[in-house]
C-alpha cells in the first residue's frame, strides 16, 4: 500500500523531502511545517524549510529568519527584432497562448500570458526573436537559527507560480530534512510544490469542507504516486467523517491536533505553538517518531 | 446587475462559509463557485445538477509510438521535461518516446517540431462545469481535474455563464466564492468586477496576506471592502487590520466573532444564518446589508468609502 | 465598411454583449449594404487570452471598427496595432450602434475603459 509510512533502513532524517499539503486553504500547512522544522532543528538535526506557498508565504512571520539576499527571478518572454521579422505570422500561429500575435505587420507580445515554451523563437524562419528575461518574483535565502530557510515571493499581478515555486525548490540541500510548505488547491502550483518529494503530509480538519477537500488532494498524491499520512488540526470540531474515510482508505493518521483556542491565539501572533505552549512538544515528537524523521 | 466576488489572500479564513449565507440572504441572486480547485460551496448549497458540460482547458501533446522513430527531437524541444525516452518498441526502434501527462503543458512545440508527425495534440478535458438549482436560485460551479491546468480558464467561464444566466433569468446580483491566493484564478475572478470582498483573520499571517491581496485589487482597479472573520481572536490585530485597510482607503465593512456555530451549521449542510438565531447571523446580515448599500452607490459612479 | 458589434445575439436587434472579450458573439455589420453575419465567439480564454483571441477574430473578419460596451488593454492593444477603430460604452441594441455610428454620433475610445467608470452600466 503506498499511502503507508515508509518504513526507512535508518532513521535519520538526511536527504529526505516532506511536502506538508492539505487541497483546503487554512487547515494548518504553515502551523504544522515551521513547528515540525523547529522540532526537528531542536532535536539536533538539520533541517530546511522551504515556502513554495510563494502567492502568500508566511513561514517567515514564524520563523523569524534572517534574510541573506534577495534574488529576482526571472522566466523568458519573446523580444522580437523588428528588423529581421518578416511578418510571416509563424510565431503567433503557433503560440496556444496569445502571448505573441501577428496583426497586419505587426507582432505584439503579451508577457504575461506567455509559457516560456520557446515555440515562436524556435519556429521563426528569421531569427527574429530572442529571449528576453521577466522578474515574476523573488526568492530569499535566510537563517532561522539553525533552519535553513528559503521563501519565494510572487511579484503582485503575475501569475508564473508554478515557475517560481520551481526555483524555490531548487535550493534544496542534502545531507538534511528538507521541509516544504505547499500552497492550497490540487493544481499546477501544487503539482509542482510535492513533484518529486518522497512524502506527503496532508493536514486537514474534521469538518465537511476539510474532507471533501482532503479527497481531492489524497487523488492528486496518488496520481503522482507519493506516499502520503494525514494531519488532523482542530480535532473535535465537526464531525467522525474524515477519521472513518481514513480508515476506509487506509490512510494513516499521524497527528491530531486539538481544537483549542489557544492554539488560534498563539499563531494569530506568530507564535510557534511548541514555544507558547510547550504540552504540545509531544504531539511533534511523536509526528517526528510516526513519519521516521527523528 | 452586479457582481461580487469574495476572495481573501490567506486560506481558510471563511470565504465560503460567508458566501453560502450572503446566498441565503439575497434576493434574486445567482452563485457562483469560482474556487475550482478545491470547490465546497455546493456542500452547504446542495445543488441540484441540471446541465453538465466538459471543460478543456487546452491541449496535451502524445507521441503515436508506431510512428515514433526514437530520433528526440521531442525532447530537445521541450522545456518542461515532458517528453522522455520511456515508451514501448515498434516495429522500427527498440525504444520511443513519450509525453508525460502531468508535465506536459499543452505548448504544441514537439508537435511542429517532430520530424515525423509522430505527435498528436488533442483538446484534453480538465474538468466540467454544472449549471444547477439551489433552495437559494440558480448556481454555476465546476470541478477542475486534480493536477490540472488553467483553473484561470474555468474560472472565467463560470462568471461568464454566471452572467448570462443572471442576464436570463433578470437576477440582480451575482454571488461569487473565490479561492485563496493572489495568482491566474483568483485574478480570472476579480476582473472587472463590481466589487470585491476581502474575508480576512486578525491574524500576523491574515494581515500580511491582506496587505498583497489589496495590492491585487489596487492593480485592478476594482472597487474592495474587508471583512474581518474570527474578530475576536486578537483584538490588537484586528484593530491594526483596520487602521491598515483604512490607511489604503479601505472600509472594513464587517466584523464577524469566532464561533463553533459556523462548523456546527457546516456539518448541518446549512449556512450560518438558516442555522439559527446568534450574534453572528446579526453581524453577517449587517455586512451584507453595508455590501448592498456600497454596490448601490457604486453603481451611480460614487465610491465604495 | 465593415465594422463588428460585440452581441448577445446573432441579429441585429440583439442586445450588446457588454463585454468584449468574452462577449457571446460578433455581428459584423457591412455599414454600407448592412447585410451582416454572426461569428459564435468560442474565446473564453484565461484572464487576457480572451481578449487578443477575440481581437484577432474581428481583424480577421475584415472589421475597421469595432462597437462594444468594455474593452480591455490587451484587446485595446491588438485593435489599435491592427487600426481598428474602438468606440466604447454603447448598449441597445446591434442596429441602434450601427446607426450612431453611421450618422457620426460615436466618439472614438481613448484606450482602454475596463474597470474604470460603472456609470454606463445598468
Amino acid at each position: 500500500m503506498y499511502n503507508r509510512i515508509l518504513v526507512r533502513k535508518n532513521n535519520m532524517s538526511d536527504d529526505f523531502v516532506i511536502a506538508v499539503a492539505s487541497g483546503k486553504g487554512g487547515t494548518g500547512k504553515t502551523t504544522i511545517a515551521v513547528n515540525l522544522a523547529h522540532y526537528v532543528a531542536r532535536a539536533g538535526k538539520k533541517v530546511q524549510y522551504l515556502d513554495c506557498d510563494v502567492e502568500e508565504p508566511n513561514g517567515h512571520i514564524f520563523l523569524k529568519p534572517e534574510i541573506n539576499s534577495t534574488q529576482e527571478v526571472t522566466v523568458n518572454v519573446p523580444q522580437v527584432d523588428l528588423e529581421k521579422c518578416t511578418a510571416c505570422g509563424k510565431c503567433g500561429e503557433i503560440c496556444q497562448y496569445s502571448a505573441i500575435v501577428c496583426v497586419k505587420e505587426n507582432v505584439l507580445t503579451f508577457e504575461q500570458l506567455c509559457h516560456s515554451c520557446g515555440g515562436c523563437r524556435r519556429v521563426c524562419p528569421s531569427q527574429a526573436i530572442k529571449p528576453k528575461p521577466l522578474a515574476i518574483g523573488d526568492i530569499e535565502p535566510g537563517k532561522a537559527g539553525d533552519i535553513d530557510f528559503v521563501h519565494g515571493k510572487l511579484r503582485i499581478g503575475h501569475v508564473r507560480t508554478p515557475s517560481l515555486i520551481k526555483q524555490v525548490k531548487s535550493h534544496i540541500k542534502k545531507d538534511c530534512l528538507a521541509i516544504i510548505d505547499v500552497p492550497p488547491g490540487t493544481s499546477c502550483p501544487v503539482v509542482e510544490a510535492v513533484k518529486g518529494t518522497d512524502f506527503v503530509l496532508l493536514i486537514t480538519e474534521p469538518t465537511p469542507f476539510g474532507l471533501n477537500d482532503l479527497k481531492l488532494a489524497v487523488g492528486l498524491v496518488r496520481e503522482m504516486n507519493l506516499p502520503c499520512a494525514v494531519v488532523i488540526n482542530r480535532y473535535g470540531i465537526g464531525d467522525d467523517e474524515l477519521e472513518k474515510y481514513c480508515a476506509a482508505e487506509n490512510i494513516d493518521i499521524v497527528m491530531k491536533l486539538p481544537d483549542d483556542r489557544r492554539i488560534a491565539e498563539a499563531y494569530s501572533s506568530g507564535q510557534m505553538i511548541i514555544d507558547a505552549l510547550p504540552e504540545y512538544e509531544k504531539h511533534f515528537a511523536d509526528l517526528t517518531q510516526a513519519i521516521k524523521v527523528s | 446587475m452586479r457582481e461580487i466576488v469574495v476572495i481573501s489572500g490567506k486560506g481558510g479564513t471563511g470565504k465560503t462559509s460567508i458566501v453560502a449565507s450572503f446566498a441565503a440572504l439575497a434576493n434574486n441572486a445567482v452563485l457562483a463557485d469560482c474556487d475550482v480547485d478545491a470547490a465546497d460551496l455546493h456542500l452547504v448549497l446542495g445543488p441540484d445538477i441540471k446541465q453538465t458540460h466538459n471543460f478543456s482547458g487546452g491541449k496535451l501533446a502524445s507521441v503515436v509510438a508506431e510512428k515514433c522513430i526514437g530520433c528526440g527531437r521531442c525532447e530537445e524541444v521541450c522545456n518542461f521535461g515532458a517528453a522522455v525516452f520511456a515508451g514501448p518498441a515498434n516495429d522500427v526502434v527498440a525504444k520511443t518516446y513519450t509525453i508525460d501527462s502531468i508535465a506536459c503543458e499543452g505548448c504544441g512545440v514537439c508537435v511542429r517540431f517532430c520530424p515525423v508527425d509522430a505527435v498528436e495534440f488533442k483538446d484534453v478535458v480538465n474538468g466540467q462545469w454544472f449549471i444547477s438549482e439551489t433552495r437559494f436560485g440558480p448556481m454555476v460551479h465546476a470541478r477542475l481535474g486534480v493536477a490540472q491546468e488553467n483553473s484561470g480558464k474555468l474560472v472565467s467561464l463560470i462568471r461568464k455563464q454566471a452572467k448570462q444566466l443572471a442576464a436570463d433569468r433578470k437576477k440582480d446580483i451575482i454571488i461569487v466564492d473565490g479561492s485563496p491566493g493572489i495568482g491566474c484564478p483568483v485574478i480570472a475572478s476579480i476582473g472587472a468586477a463590481d466589487m470585491v470582498l476581502i474575508v480576512t483573520e486578525p491574524t500576523m499571517s491574515g494581515q500580511h496576506d491582506l496587505d498583497r491581496v489589496i495590492e491585487l485589487t489596487e492593480h485592478f482597479k476594482i472597487p474592495t471592502t474587508v471583512c474581518i472573520n474570527k474578530c475576536d481572536i486578537n483584538p490588537k490585530i484586528a484593530k491594526a487590520i483596520e487602521k491598515r485597510a483604512a490607511e489604503r482607503g479601505l472600509k472594513v465593512a464587517g466584523k464577524i466573532p469566532y464561533d463553533i456555530i459556523v462548523t456546527k451549521a457546516q456539518v448541518a449542510a446549512k449556512s450560518v444564518v438558516e442555522y439559527s438565531n446568534n450574534v453572528l447571523k446579526e453581524q453577517i446580515l449587517l455586512l451584507w446589508e453595508s455590501i448592498l448599500d456600497m454596490l448601490k452607490r457604486t453603481a451611480n459612479g460614487g465610491e465604495v468609502k | 465598411m465593415k465594422i463588428a458589434v460585440t452581441s448577445t445575439g446573432k441579429t441585429l436587434e440583439s442586445s450588446i454583449d457588454p463585454r468584449f472579450g468574452r462577449t457571446a458573439c460578433f455581428i459584423i455589420v457591412d455599414t454600407e449594404t448592412m447585410e451582416f453575419s454572426a461569428i459564435g465567439n468560442e474565446n473564453v480564454a484565461a484572464a487576457g487570452g480572451a481578449g487578443i483571441s477575440s481581437a484577432k477574430a474581428v481583424i480577421d473578419a475584415g472589421a475597421e471598427a469595432v462597437l462594444t460596451g468594455n474593452c480591455g488593454p490587451n484587446a485595446e492593444r491588438t485593435l489599435s496595432a491592427a487600426d481598428v477603430k474602438l468606440y466604447t460604452g454603447l448598449t441597445g441594441t446591434v442596429a441602434e450602434a450601427v446607426e450612431l455610428f453611421k450618422t457620426g454620433k460615436l466618439t472614438e475610445a481613448a484606450g482602454p475603459n475596463v474597470q474604470s467608470h460603472f456609470g454606463t452600466k445598468e
